[in-house]
């Protein structure tokens, strides 16, 4: 749509992202610094802000590993704890400087929060979850139990302030403005990933594990980072709490800790660290103020948690959301999207082989020694009736599924054994009968995130994945979308969405699995014609479908599965009048009728 | 006295609650896909309910005990409108996080209206128990110990047995299938939501004489429930039992031999390892994505 645009200045939105924040950064580290000095030296409010501030950081935790990750962790206090641990014990016994101690203390929570993301190795959901919450009570087992080091119950006392000649740290009001620029900090960092590749990452794992993983990207790396990133900022809180207070008690690190600080999270809005500010904020000031709720404050947090998640999902920040204004379009014209194997294509060459591939589900063997040749710069469709073994076919070439036996190579390299983000990386990407979106993110993001596929030439460079995603966008017509959530689109538009992540991330080998279904005519149409340009460019694509009106307009060879076995292989014409193709799809033929 | 022995009678005591609190837990997991956190809470709930029934009210023990479990299945089903009814087409995360919810809320409600200190809820018998070779046998956890055989079996012949058996394991194994087939799923959840509540309800008044009745008694259970599915194999209705009775035997004899401040601690330890090291558990997992 915007090939005739003026060539005017690339995308606003492209120069927009290197720099954008860092003034704000400054003015805000300018403007802590001043508010802290109109706190007094000591006393309750400035033991409310400094709660509050130390609280904060380690709630912006939780934003990295629920709100962009999707992983629940309710053993933030026990990082916390950790962190609190760290100085405390670090200055009072061992004599070590504050910063000192306090290095100490964010490590010790950073390896525990990288151990409970590597139990997301095996374990998702619930289990981790659960693996949180028996780390968070082990914790305050051995906080309450193990004297000799920890002092147990009775808490650590005369815990130092750094000291740092000329900035009078151990001062209240200093130690505050201390507290605050990390914050600051903290917020501006949380607030950044967000829209890094990262951030995009785990809100992709967040959204949809299983298209996260086609579309290259490393599930486990990026939970064990987020579980490491939350816990290193629980350590932190902690140990600015710690240094806040001078005292420390394992009753301050509990689980029900824990849950106040999720529900400091979930209130002001868990997607974003400027809504973990305001839950922190009012959950820190409000019970000062609701005194008389001393005694059931935990149960209305609890009735808050569940209030929450019914009226409020996205907490008082999200209300915000609301009153901004519509996606905008983006505008400006960016390079077309350069497709692989554009020119000069031998087309001997085989792009992605299988051979004797099978797979079993128990007794039921859904693919049966199956062997294909993908040739590049061709149009390959895979078809058979219903149950015949198509889509398992593609989820074992994709790494979803592990095969029984039989080998795959992508572009001559073997890639059996490998899993489904490193089959992309080799140039693997595919689209999903179901369709797989990220839903919590924007047309664009989601296209960023196959743009931002590894082994893309562009993956590395922020602006010009966003050039590549809007091309990929322009290429499927979908650019004034750009800005909108995925989710408010319609169906047929989405997997437009799926199509153009695909293209955006440059693959060698397009696996389409089923793209017609759920369409209308008009967008089975409409489809027919993106795909003939796809064809056009050179584009190597797998389609796997149902309609032969389509298959037969954009093939070049077609290969038919029936009970998981190959029926037939070859051109177009030859497949579909071989006598078993037409049996498989029509029924047998009479036995006199043969004659 | 022999120490193994009375040991493993113990184990099996108290075992046989967490089976059984494991059991709603399952139930729940397989008809609605709920993760319920707050499962404790129901035996927490169903003990006080037996406090203040026989207790308070002076309603004679087994009149009381059917009036609390009925109350029980009814909280159930309160509990489903509030926690997941709300929330079921927004996938298992917030239905999770609201379960979370839902168990705070209801202890510390609890804390607020009775206190920290734990009420005594009188046993099932009046006679402690008798000796059999050595062995002291409680008369509370032989109490226990039938009470969950007889559950057991009573679910076992409800869900093999009857038509609404059948509409219930439908609708835990398919629920846009068992819809399309007439079965009305909705109804069929709730009602999994009353029999789990109830269940869990009954746990607690059944060890109520054991652990004493408190408010911390429910976070306790449920992550022994949660541990007992795990090493049985998450979704799993044997491995549920068979997880629940283990883990009251390990846990019994570690207090003996290892520590008692870190028995709990030992549950968890024993829920890592099989998170770690065999996460489908000893029968298998039930559960599993389709791309």
């Amino acid at each position: 749509m915007s090939s005739t645009a003026t060539l005017a200045a690339a995308p606003s939105v492209i120069q927009a992202r290197t720099w954008r924040g860092l003034p704000a950064l400054a003015a805000a580290l300018v403007g802590v610094l001043a508010l802290s000095t109109l706190v007094p030296e000591q006393g309750y409010t400035l033991n409310i802000v400094m709660q509050a501030a130390t609280y904060s950081v380690a709630v912006a935790g939780l934003v990295v590993v629920l709100g962009y990750c999707g992983q629940i962790s309710l053993a933030q206090a026990a990082f916390f704890g950790l962190g609190g641990y760290g100085v405390a014990l670090g200055t009072v016994d061992y004599g070590l400087p504050f910063f000192a101690a306090l290095a100490a203390g964010v490590a010790l929570a950073t390896v525990f929060g990288v151990a409970l993301g590597l139990a997301s190795l095996r374990l998702g959901g619930h289990y981790l979850a659960m693996v949180t919450i028996s780390f968070q009570q082990i914790l305050t087992l051995v906080l309450n139990n193990w004297i000799g080091l920890t002092h147990g119950p009775d808490g650590v006392k005369g815990i130092a302030r750094p000291s740092v000649p000329g900035l009078h740290l151990d001062r209240g009001d200093h130690y505050l403005a201390l507290c605050l620029v990390a914050l600051v900090c903290v917020t501006w960092y949380i607030w950044r990933l967000k829209t890094t590749r990262l951030g995009r990452a785990m809100q992709a794992v967040r959204d949809n594990e299983i298209a996260a993983s086609t579309c290259g990207i490393d599930i486990f790396t990026t939970k064990v980072l987020a579980f490491g990133i939350s816990a290193l900022l629980g350590g932190l809180g902690g140990g600015l709490f710690a240094g806040a207070f001078a005292y420390i008690s394992p009753d301050q690190f509990g689980f029900g800790e824990s849950i106040v600080l999720l529900t400091m999270a979930l209130l002001g809005g868990v997607q974003s660290p400027f809504g973990a500010l305001l839950g922190t904020g009012l959950l820190v000031i409000l019970p000062e103020w609701l005194r008389f709720l001393r005694q059931v404050y935990l149960a209305v947090y609890g009735a808050a948690v569940i209030l929450i998640m019914v009226f409020l999902p996205d907490g008082l920040w999200g209300l915000t959301h609301r009153l901004r204004r519509p996606a905008s379009v983006i505008t400006g014209a960016v390079t077309p999207l350069p497709l692989l194997g554009q020119r000069g294509i031998e087309t001997a060459d085989i792009a992605m082989r299988i051979e004797g591939l099978a797979k079993h589900f128990g007794g039921l063997k859904a693919l049966d020694g199956v062997d294909m040749a993908v040739r590049r710069g061709t149009v390959h469709a895979l078809i058979g009736p219903n149950g015949s073994g198509k889509t398992t076919f593609i989820n074992v070439v994709t790494g979803l599924y592990r095969p029984t036996a039989g080998r795959i190579a992508i572009a001559g390299q073997d890639v059996t054994g490998t899993a489904a983000h490193e089959r992309t990386r080799r140039g693997l990407a595919r689209t999903f009968q179901n369709i797989r979106v990220f839903r919590g993110m924007t047309v664009l993001e989601n296209v960023m995130v196959g743009a931002e596929r590894p082994g893309n030439d562009i993956a590395e460079q922020p602006a010009l994945v966003v050039e590549r995603a809007l091309a990929a966008l322009d290429f499927v017509g979908l650019r004034q979308d750009a800005n909108r959530m995925v989710g408010t689109l319609s169906y047929g538009t989405q997997r437009y969405v799926e199509i153009a992540r695909a293209l955006a991330g440059n693959p060698q080998v397009l696996l389409l699995d089923e793209p017609a279904a759920g369409l209308n005519l008009t967008e089975k149409q409409e489809l027919g014609a993106l795909l003939r340009r796809l064809k056009g460019h050179g584009l190597t694509i797998l389609i796997v479908d149902h309609d032969m009106n389509l298959v037969e307009q954009v093939a070049d060879h077609i290969t038919v599965l029936n009970f998981g076995r190959r029926i037939a292989d070859g051109g177009p014409r030859d497949v579909l009048s071989h006598p078993d193709v037409i049996a498989a799809y029509l029924g047998e033929p009479r036995q006199d009728a043969a004659a | 006295m022999s120490l193994i022995p009375q040991l493993l009678f113990t184990g099996l005591g108290i075992g046989a609650i967490y089976a059984l609190v494991a059991l709603g837990f399952v139930l729940l997991i397989r008809a609605a896909s709920v993760v319920n956190f707050a499962q404790g809470e129901f035996s927490m709930l169903g003990a006080y309910a037996m406090v203040i029934l026989s207790g308070a009210l002076g309603i004679p023990y087994l009149i009381a005990l059917p009036i609390a479990v009925v109350l029980m299945a009814g909280f159930g089903v309160l509990f489903a409108g509030a926690t997941y009814w709300p929330l079921r087409h927004r996938g298992q995360m917030p239905v999770i996080i609201s379960t979370i919810g839902a168990s705070i809320f209801l202890a510390n409600t609890v804390l607020a209206l009775y206190g920290p200190s734990p009420e005594v809820l009188p046993g099932l018998f009046d006679t402690p128990g008798f000796e059999v070779g050595g062995v002291f046998m409680d008369s509370q956890y032989l109490a226990i110990m039938v009470t969950a055989t007889v559950m057991v079996a009573l679910q076992f012949l409800i869900f093999e047995k009857t038509l609404l058996g059948k509409k219930l394991q439908a609708t835990s194994q398919d629920k846009e299938m068992a819809s399309l087939l007439g079965i009305p799923v909705a109804l069929m959840i709730l009602i999994t939501f009353a029999y789990s509540a109830a269940l869990g309800g009954l746990a607690g008044i059944l060890v109520a004489p054991v652990l004493f009745v408190s408010v911390g008694m429910g976070a306790i259970i449920s992550l022994k429930a949660f541990a007992a599915n795990i090493i049985g194999g998450f979704g799993n209705i044997p491995g549920a039992i068979l997880g629940g009775l283990s883990l009251g035997v390990v846990e019994t004899f570690g207090a003996a031999y290892i520590s008692v401040p870190y028995k709990d601690a030992l549950a968890f330890g024993l829920l890592l390892l099989f998170l770690l090291v065999r996460p489908q558990g000893l029968f298998g997992e039930k559960i599993a994505e389709k791309a």
